[in-house]
């Protein structure tokens, strides 16, 4: 298990670096140049040299990478150019608002979706399972941000059961009001993954229903429900989870049009900011950061998928 | 005055719905057994058992209804008692057991777990139930049952899970037990294990047993009374002896003779097969149901039912022909085969195939495995070298290395009529990849799904032959009519087919090429006996046409008894025992082989002592010294032999003319010891 542990995690970082590599090239080509806008557009040549030069933009990319990999490793993120603020200053509470969003999307979109799920397969072909099917595939199809315009204009503004913005506006906002701010986008969110994971539960606890060791526990003598809830949800659910950690990235890495609909200043916010202001230092590291959510998302999934399957559990320790 | 039997159906009727049709399955099943009887049902693949044993069950299908009729528990009707009833049912007095073991168990949950289940179920504590599960393996006769408990499924072997499945099945003291299959798929040594097991549980429990199985031999030995089904119909019923010595039923009778029993042999003896195939599901019938297979069949079969009539004593079949079915022509089948053109100018005999000194290493998890050992073996013009061994003996693995699947190691030479072979298939010139082709266990997967039967005979020709187009996709249907696929069968897709005719189409692919040889690993054991048959007799005559060679491999004795003319035993990738199909069944026997043999169960209902294999196959990984059978060997013990048995590996030796061993005893002690 810890081989199985340790060669996981040393192919995820191999994938950071890789990811690093690619974030660093793509930023560092981006069309448009940001010393004109920093510097405005009547600056002489030289004061953009010195510009480049202060800010190390003159080395050779090489140098440029080596520098920007040892600062994210020594927790020095450099120094965003629009704001002129360290980058890590800029990120550290976007990050932690765009965590709260996450999680309480996630408390709301996980029960409800499994449970969707359950009740679609044992209701299989009939009205109840094609009522979850179509209305789960249908409000996927829907981009999250209408979704979100939708909610805001019936249950903000019409019935002004929920606030439209999802931050709210006293100083410091008690946990209730936070996490009431939240349920509007989260219900949003719910509706563009409900189809997804709770297809993949159905799917996971059909197979299960219909499996050899259900047909067994239930010529034990176990009633159908029991049978159900002992044999068949533990391995049903173990591709829900796999499926709901790797959603966990998107929820967590910056959900522009949610956060920009719901005037929520986290990193989705702060990385389109980056996109348009061309501020590299700052879209880099964001950019490398969400990559570093989803890569240890998938391996979080991967080695729990591991522990709950015996049979994965066992062929990873010999 | 007579006892309520245990478990009785009353013209039993089960309709599948399919696309909104009902189909029947079930005809009118009526049978009975009483307390402590075991009850065969035997039958054709579809023919209805294991509706009948799941209608027992009360588990019928999502689409399954009992639609008439009514199945008597202990004298009470139970196919309108609710669910709650039901389950009760099965908690305290009816169990099941089924084929594949391996998938019964949950395999998240721990095998203890799950057995204590059932006692839990019956209102016993949970730390009680837990004792109670390991007596319940003591019971199945398991080794080291408290560390069996805490194993998952995928840790157990075949046979071990089934124990496990049968130890929960009892776990309810039932008083009805329904065994679907018990043993299909398991070695032969562990299914002769598995029903001793039965039948011991069986004497000290005194339960009640339906038992249905495709394999008469089987049936045979565990069964008082028999029923036979065709069609969903019960055709006959008797005494098992008294069946099976004097079938009354054409169905019956046929089913018998497709059967390669003790000591019949290609060269003397044709197999009997039953023309056509069963009937869709939901045909109807207007008079006997196996009218349109029947030799016997008549205007009178064809437009009324009959009635079961009676032969002797309980001994009863539905036939109007019933005294003619034992004396009922045989059915004679011949292919129409243009050989192939090649020409072997070769005697039958002379050799052609010799391979020598095969290895194969395997990495596995790290370490390497030795899994073929020192294999050397020859093979004539037109003969067939059947392999047997348990499974993981390496039988499909020699048919790999042969064929060059996989490269043997360092000094393993593969000749072929005098010619070494490149070590791999790409190295192979065309006509080395064409002289030697293989036909599997599974057509489905074997065949391409997209292309039609011809287009994919014809690749083979167009390839292996260098034909153009047209003098291949000629060839093909030639090759095809020749397998009797009929040709308006040609132009289909191999999912349109059923599985015997499948295997047909993957013969005469594997025909294509004119080939020398033809290895055919397990190419029956997914077809129902009368297919078998048909099929074995096929390859019979193609290579009495052809002079071709088989290397024919099958867990099945009978079989490759009935199709070989030289045998290898293998045992953990060693050949123990090689010689003539004759000597090598007639004895004296390899220990491993004399117990390989003795766990066979015997159709003709002859009792032999069967000498057990204690213990399990040990893991080629870590062989064990000496002997590699002496941990398990039934002849080791007081044969004077037993350190050498332990400390040094014999050498395959020529103990008679042509028969060879892998014993430190002497052939004539064996000889002794086994008479
Ligand atoms: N759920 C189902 N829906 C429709 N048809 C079915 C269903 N289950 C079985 N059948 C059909 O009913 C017939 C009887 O099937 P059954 O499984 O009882 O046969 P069997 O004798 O047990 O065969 P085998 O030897 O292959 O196990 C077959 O034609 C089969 O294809
Ligand atoms: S009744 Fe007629 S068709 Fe049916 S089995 Fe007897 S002889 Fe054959
Ligand atoms: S050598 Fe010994 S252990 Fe091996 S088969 Fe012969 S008697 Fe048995
Ligand atoms: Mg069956």
């Amino acid at each position: 298990m810890l081989r199985f542990i340790v060669k996981r995690i040393g192919l995820s970082v191999l994938t950071l670096v890789i990811v690093s590599l690619i974030v660093f090239l793509m930023t560092s080509i981006m069309p448009g140049d940001i010393a004109k806008q920093i510097l405005g557009r009547d600056a002489t040549p030289e004061a953009f040299e010195i510009w480049n030069k202060e800010k190390g933009f003159d080395k050779p990319l090489v140098v440029q990478y080596g520098r920007w990999m040892g600062g994210v490793l020594t927790g020095d993120l450099g120094t965003s150019l629009q704001y002129e603020m360290p980058v890590s200053e800029i990120l550290a509470p976007a990050a932690s608002k765009s965590a709260q969003l996450a999680i309480v999307a996630l408390l709301l979109i996980a029960p409800i979706s499994i449970l969707g799920g359950i009740a679609a397969a044992m209701n299989r072909g009939k009205k109840v399972d094609r009522a979850l099917t179509v209305g789960g595939l249908s409000a996927a199809v829907i981009p999250e941000f209408v979704w979100a315009v939708v909610l805001i204009l019936v249950f903000g503004v019409a019935i002004r059961a929920f606030p439209v913005s999802a931050f709210p506006d006293e100083e410091n906002p008690n946990l209730v009001s936070s996490v009431y701010h939240l349920i509007l986008p989260s219900i949003a969110l719910l509706f563009v993954l409900f189809g997804y994971i709770s297809r993949i539960t159905r799917a996971g606890v059909i197979e299960a229903l219909d499996s050899d060791y259900m047909r067994t526990a239930v010529l034990k003598g176990l009633s159908r429900k029991t049978a159900v809830f002992k044999h068949v949800l533990r391995n049903a659910l173990l591709p829900t989870i796999a499926v709901i950690a790797t959603q966990v990235p998107y929820l967590a890495g910056g959900l522009i049009a949610i956060e920009r609909v719901f005037n929520y200043p986290g990193f989705g916010n702060i990385l389109l900011d980056a996109v348009i202001a061309r501020d590299f230092p700052l879209l880099q590291t964001a950019v490398f950061l969400t990559g570093v959510v989803i890569i240890v998302f998938q391996l979080i999934a991967d080695i729990l998928f591991a522990v709950l399957n015996p049979r994965i559990r066992q062929k990873v320790t010999e | 005055m007579t006892t309520t039997p245990t478990l009785e159906l009353r013209n039993l009727e089960v309709a599948y719905t399919v696309r909104g049709i009902d189909r029947q399955v079930l005809r009118g099943v009526s049978f009975s057994i009483a307390p402590g009887e075991a009850y065969g049902l035997v039958g054709e693949s579809g023919c209805g058992k294991s509706t009948a044993a799941f209608a027992a069950m009360r588990y019928l299908p999502r689409n399954g209804k009992i639609t008439k009729g009514s199945i008597l528990f202990e004298g009470k009707d139970i196919v309108d008692i609710n669910d709650d009833e039901v389950a009760k049912l099965r908690r305290s007095a009816i169990s099941m057991v089924y084929q594949n073991p391996a998938t019964a168990l949950n395999p998240t949950i721990r095998v203890g777990k799950q057995i204590a289940e059932v006692f839990e179920l019956n209102g016993v504590s949970s730390s009680d139930a837990m004792m109670m599960a390991e007596q319940a393996l003591t019971k199945v006769q398991i080794a080291d049952p408290a560390r069996v408990l805490r194993r998952y499924a995928h840790q157990l072997s075949g046979g071990m899970a089934q124990r496990v499945v049968i130890a929960m099945a009892l776990a309810s003291n039932p008083r009805l037990l329904v065994m679907d299959e018990p043993t299909t798929g398991l070695d032969a040594t562990v299914e002769a294990e598995v029903l001793d097991l039965v039948r011991e549980l069986r004497r000290d429990t005194g339960t009640a047993v339906l038992f249905i199985s495709h394999n008469l031999g089987v049936i045979r030995n565990m069964c008082d009374r028999v029923g036979v089904l065709y069609a969903g119909a019960l055709v006959e019923q008797g005494a098992t002896s008294e069946l099976f010595s004097s079938p009354s039923h054409p169905y019956t009778v046929g089913l018998l003779r497709c059967i390669p029993r003790g000591g019949l042999h290609k060269s003397t003896d044709r197999l009997d097969t039953i023309p056509g195939t069963p009937p869709a599901l939901g045909t109807n019938f207007d008079g006997c149901v196996f009218a349109a297979r029947c030799s016997l069949a008549d205007d009178k079969c064809r437009t009324a039912l009959p009635e079961m009539v009676t032969i002797i004593g309980s001994h009863v079949a539905r036939c109007f022909h019933s005294d003619k079915a034992g004396s009922m022509p045989r059915s004679i089948e011949q292919i129409e085969y243009a050989p192939q053109s090649t020409g072997h100018k070769a005697q039958v005999g002379d050799t052609l195939l010799n391979i020598s000194h095969l290895s194969k290493v395997f990495n596995q998890d790290g370490s390497k495995v030795r899994v073929i050992n020192d294999v050397s073996l020859t093979l004539g013009f037109g003969e067939t070298l059947g392999l047997v061994g348990e499974s993981g003996s390496g039988k499909t693995t020699i048919a790999k290395l042969v064929l060059g699947l996989t490269p043997p190691e360092e000094g393993g030479v593969v000749t072929l009529d005098g010619k070494g072979l490149a070590k791999t298939l790409s190295h192979r010139d065309v006509a080395d990849v064409g002289a030697m082709q293989i036909v599997f266990q599974n057509p489905d997967q074997a065949l391409n799904r997209r292309h039609s039967v011809t287009r994919i005979v014809s690749r083979a020709v167009e390839r292996l032959r260098k034909f153009s187009l047209t003098a291949a996709i000629a060839r093909a249907q030639e090759l095809l009519s020749g397998m009797r696929v009929d040709a308006s069968l040609h132009s289909v897709r191999p999912v349109q087919l059923s599985g015997g005719l499948k295997q047909r189409v993957a013969i005469a692919r594997a025909f294509a090429g004119a080939p020398q040889i033809v290895v055919c690993d397990e190419p029956t054991s997914a077809l129902d006996v009368s297919v078998q048959a048909a099929i074995l007799n096929l390859l019979v005559d193609l290579q009495k046409k052809d002079q071709t060679s088989f290397i024919f491999i099958s867990h099945d004795l009978g079989v490759v008894r009935y199709i070989s003319d030289k045998i290898a035993v293998l045992y953990l990738g060693r050949v123990v025992e090689f010689g003539t199909s004759q000597r090598v069944f007639s004895g004296p026997f390899h220990p491993y082989t004399e117990a390989l043999l003795s766990s066979v169960p015997n159709i003709d209902g002859s009792t032999r002592k069967r000498i057990p294999l204690t213990g399990v196959v040990p893991s080629p990984s870590n062989p064990p010294s000496g002997c590699v059978l002496n941990p398990r060997c039934p002849r080791k013990a007081g044969s004077g032999y037993e350190t050498l048995c332990e400390t040094e590996e014999p050498n395959l030796t020529e103990v008679e003319p042509g028969h060879f061993m892998r014993c430190h005893v002497p052939v004539a002690k064996l000889k002794q010891l086994q008479n």
